[in-house]
């Protein structure tokens, strides 16, 4: 496989739900969800009452994909930001380090200058978090080449998947 | 890419449903839909067309057991079959662990599947993936129809290796979850041997 298995341990997990949660505080949010770009959710906080989050993670990467298709098609690399506003409800979305996407839900207790303005700045402490994870993947990936976490599966273990 | 999360113990993996346009991609998510229990399962996703043609992808959360501690969690997508979506399926392509190819066995849509294999190939090019190498499981679908071809010579045409090649009639579920393992098995041995 040409691109690397995206790997989380705890530590990235703590780090990235502490930004979440200041970028919360800070903007004002109802929610902050963080899913890498092929849509897999990373961390979220705030209220996901009645959300399914993996929905949520899926359209949102399909949107963000959707307009980088655009964008290409008219010279750009990319749309840095997409912002959809409804009657009471707005969505902030982003790509954080090239890698993963930053959601902010907001209503009408905060507005958009504000969360674009906290979101910048979580998204350079993001993006660091992100890059310790690449590096470490890298580095991995050059002390154990051939082996994996998952390199022990039998033939039992998948088999029991389906029963 | 499989998505490995240490914190939640949780492993995600993405399988795409290929193939050309009304060949029954998003009849097997569906089915799979309809069959899996409630706890296995999320929301399906559609985005279609007025005209239940898929328009940017169906989506289907599944979980199975666990491995090795790991909840085991596969993200199901189509892609739209029709040929001027093609910006589309490239989209979808990205970070998929396997592939699943529904092919139509009607005699008729021979260059239709054909074209759409080819497709496929340059696609997962586009996106860092090799087709000879990703994991990969052709079905013939629509075996039920008096219309559809000879399976061997169906088979032999659409083969590009030694994947695992599976009969279906999506309509009514026959070969449906016979399709789903066997591409689930490709992908847990592909990050066995990653």
């Amino acid at each position: 496989m040409s691109m690397s298995d995206f790997v989380i341990l705890e530590g990235d997990y703590s780090s990235f739900t502490k930004i979440l949660e200041k970028l919360g505080r800070d903007s004002n949010a109802k929610l902050v969800f963080l899913l890498d770009k092929n849509g897999q959710q990373i961390a979220s906080t705030g209220d996901l009452d009645g959300i399914d989050p993996t929905s949520l993670a899926s359209l949102t990467a399909g949107n963000v994909a959707a307009t980088e298709g655009l964008a290409q098609l008219v010279g750009e690399q990319e749309f840095s930001i997409l912002f959809h506003e409804g009657q009471n409800e707005n969505l902030h979305i982003n790509v954080v380090g090239g890698r993963a996407i930053l959601l902010v839900q907001f209503d009408e207790r905060s507005s958009l200058g504000l969360v674009r303005l906290r979101v910048k700045k979580a998204s350079v402490d993001l993006s660091a978090v992100l890059e310790d994870i690449e590096a470490r993947s890298e580095a991995q990936r050059a002390a154990t080449v051939g082996s994996s976490p998952f390199s022990e599966i039998t033939d039992d273990d998948i088999d029991a998947l389906f029963s | 890419m499989t998505f490995i999360n240490y914190a939640a113990r949780e492993i995600n993996c993405k399988i795409v449903y290929y193939g050309p346009g009304l060949g029954g991609k998003t009849t097997n998510i569906q089915h799979i839909y309809d069959r899996s229990n409630n706890g296995n399962k999320g929301k399906l996703i559609s985005l279609a067309t007025e005209s239940d043609r898929t328009l940017f992808f169906d989506f289907l959360p599944i979980e199975l057991g666990a491995i090795r501690g790991f909840r085991t969690r596969f993200h199901l997508y189509t892609v739209p079959g029709q040929v001027f979506y093609d910006a589309s399926r490239k989209l979808i392509l990205k970070g998929v662990d396997g592939v699943v190819f529904v092919a139509d066995s009607q005699e008729a849509r021979m260059d239709a599947n054909a074209e759409s294999i080819s497709n496929l190939r340059d696609n997962l090019k586009q996106n860092g993936y090799d087709l000879d190498r990703i994991p990969y499981v052709l079905q013939l679908n629509k075996r039920d129809l008096p219309t559809a071809m000879d399976r061997e010579e169906l088979a032999a045409h659409l083969k590009i290796k030694d994947e695992p090649v599976y009969d279906a009639v999506a309509v009514k579920g026959s070969g449906v979850f016979d399709t789903l393992k066997a591409i689930i098995r490709l992908v847990m041995l592909d990050l066995k041997n990653r």
